[in-house]
């Protein structure tokens, strides 16, 4: 008994954060890449088992030396019995299998860094696939990709787990109906499905950036998965185009203000009221470095122009330059691409760049009457002009915030405006 | 001084109440946390012991399957023998075991002495 105690007690060595989390993904994505897509049932099995043989011996034994070595021993394992348990599909998989192993041999289980990286590769493309509907496809892609829980995603989508349930299980549904294969993407099917992964990608890092969800932990991790899915694009040979780079650069930029723009309770610190030295330096530099890699064609896609954006944000100060910049590249962005986002920011940046007065009927124009946004700006822009048209267009804003932040911002505002007003 | 078993049983089956990697990783944890209280506070009667979780399942007909998840919804993650003076201490330390959070049983037994 002394020494169990000992033997455990001297165990002091944390796990390293979210080990399970990657090494789920990284075998879930071999183990369909092996299998084939409508096998990711067996798959999920197979990784759960090995993750939960982890939990019940590390408890008690410690964490071993190399933890990663040790699940991929245990995961090729129960990889090996379940397919003697099961020769049936054995059968049919040596069958189909796209790797070509010789006839009579063991089935190998490849966990080298390259076939990890292939796997994951060909699964963001499957996964991104078209035939799924967006809101599922973002909810795979979590479960898939990124290892995340129904939990979790329904904790970052401020919705219950059964919607959640409902959402990946549609999604692997599609997959299995259209009979979509998991394999390397060719060049063609690169360049046709692209755009759709980039696009899930977008979405994976704004709802992290931009979640309504007051779990800021969270929140920071599916920026960074949706960033480490997209470096994996960047990374290789076929993917690494310039609208990549640039959809890395934009989310290089914006997430370099992570933790600058939360305070402690989890509220919302303005760009105008951030400590810029907590701008995280680093990311912005690599930002820069993928936008110059962007640049290497000619074609400007949106992601170009929302990184060179996001680009003039990491200069504080206000200039003439930047915001005349910032003006003219959401004026391009409209013409490529509408958006009443877009068009509410480049509202903004004219008023920055024209003054208030200017900027008024342009926001105005927009009538985006239902939108929390349009109201937050315009409550902006009347301040100092009108401000009792300011404390309308704020107080109609509180009432469409459906984040706390964006309540206590919008509270702030009017209460700051009061004040004004009664002195 | 009495010795009590502790047995833990969960659902290891439905895969809607599976824990997800992360959450499994934190469970980890503390498990290894809650071990390492009771062994300071030397309330551990025997050595811990990890088991395997497959195993075999021998039925009444002699039959044997691979186990332990067969027929039954809730299986066996573990057990430990604690010393605790009396059923309320037991259950006590019991209310510390992390299976409950996962919506799992701690199933409480004294030894007969």
């Amino acid at each position: 008994m002394q020494k169990a105690f000992l033997f455990v007690s001297m165990e002091e060595r944390a796990l390293l954060p979210h080990l399970f989390r990657t090494e789920y993904q990284k075998l879930v994505s071999v183990l369909c890449y092996l299998f084939g897509i409508e096998h990711i049932a067996v798959a999920e099995d197979i990784v759960s088992d090995t993750f939960l043989a982890a939990t019940e011996l590390w408890s008690v034994k410690g964490v071993p030396d190399n933890p990663t070595a040790w699940l991929y021993t245990v995961a090729k394992n129960k990889t090996k019995n379940w397919l003697k348990r099961n020769s049936f599909f054995q059968q049919k998989l040596m069958v189909d299998l796209q790797h070509n192993t010789p006839q009579g041999e063991e089935i190998e289980i490849d966990l080298s860094e390259q076939n990890i990286t292939d796997s994951q590769l060909a699964m963001i493309f499957t996964v991104c696939h078209p035939s799924i509907p967006t809101e599922s496809q973002i909810a795979l892609a979590l479960n898939l990709l990124c290892g995340f829980g129904a939990q979790e995603i329904a904790d970052a989508y401020l919705t219950n787990k059964e919607v959640i349930y409902k959402r990946i299980n549609r999604a692997k549904e599609k997959l299995k109906e259209a009979d979509i294969k998991i394999q390397q993407p060719t060049l063609a099917e690169i360049n046709d499905r692209l755009e759709t992964v980039l696009k899930t990608l977008y979405l994976l890092f704004s709802e992290g950036y931009y979640s309504t969800s007051n779990n800021a932990v969270l929140r920071k991790d599916l920026c960074i998965e949706a960033m480490r899915l997209n470096y994996l694009l960047v990374e290789h040979p076929h993917t690494n185009k310039p609208v990549v780079n640039a959809l890395l650069a934009l989310m290089c930029f914006h997430s370099s203000r992570f933790d600058a723009r939360l305070n402690d309770t989890g509220g919302v610190i303005l760009y105008e009221d951030q400590d810029e030295t907590r701008w995280n330096r680093e990311l912005i530099e690599r930002g820069e470095y993928y936008l110059n890699e962007a640049a290497a064609t000619p074609t400007i896609t949106k992601y170009h122009l929302e990184a060179a954006i996001a680009y003039w944000h990491t200069h504080k100060a206000d200039s003439g330059e930047k915001w005349e910049s910032i003006l003219d590249l959401y004026n391009h962005l409209l013409i490529l691409e509408y958006s009443p986002i877009a068009a509410l920011n480049r509202a903004f940046a004219l008023a920055k760049v024209k003054g208030k007065q200017q900027a008024i009927p342009e926001a105005e124009k927009l009538q985006l009457t239902g939108n929390y946004f349009y109201h937050a700006l315009l409550g902006n822009l009347y301040t100092d002009i009108d401000d009792h048209k300011a404390l309308q267009y704020y107080e109609t804003a509180l009432q469409l915030a459906n984040s706390p932040a964006d309540k206590e911002l919008m509270t702030k505002n009017i209460d700051q405006l009061n004040h004004k007003q009664n002195n | 001084m009495n010795e009590f078993l502790l047995v833990f049983r969960r659902d290891f089956k439905t895969k809607e109440v599976q824990p997800s990697p992360e959450e499994l990783q934190a469970h980890l944890s503390r498990w290894r946390e809650w071990f390492r209280s009771l062994e300071s506070q030397d309330k551990l009667a025997r050595p811990l012991q990890p088991w395997e979780s497959n195993g075999r399942v021998l039925k009444h007909d002699k039959s044997v399957t691979d186990g332990p998840y067969a027929e039954i919804k809730e299986s066996i993650g573990g057990f430990i023998v604690i010393k605790a003076a009396d059923y309320e201490e037991a259950v006590e330390i019991a209310k510390g075991a992390p299976i409950l959070e996962l919506g799992g049983t701690v199933e409480v037994r004294m030894a007969v002495k």
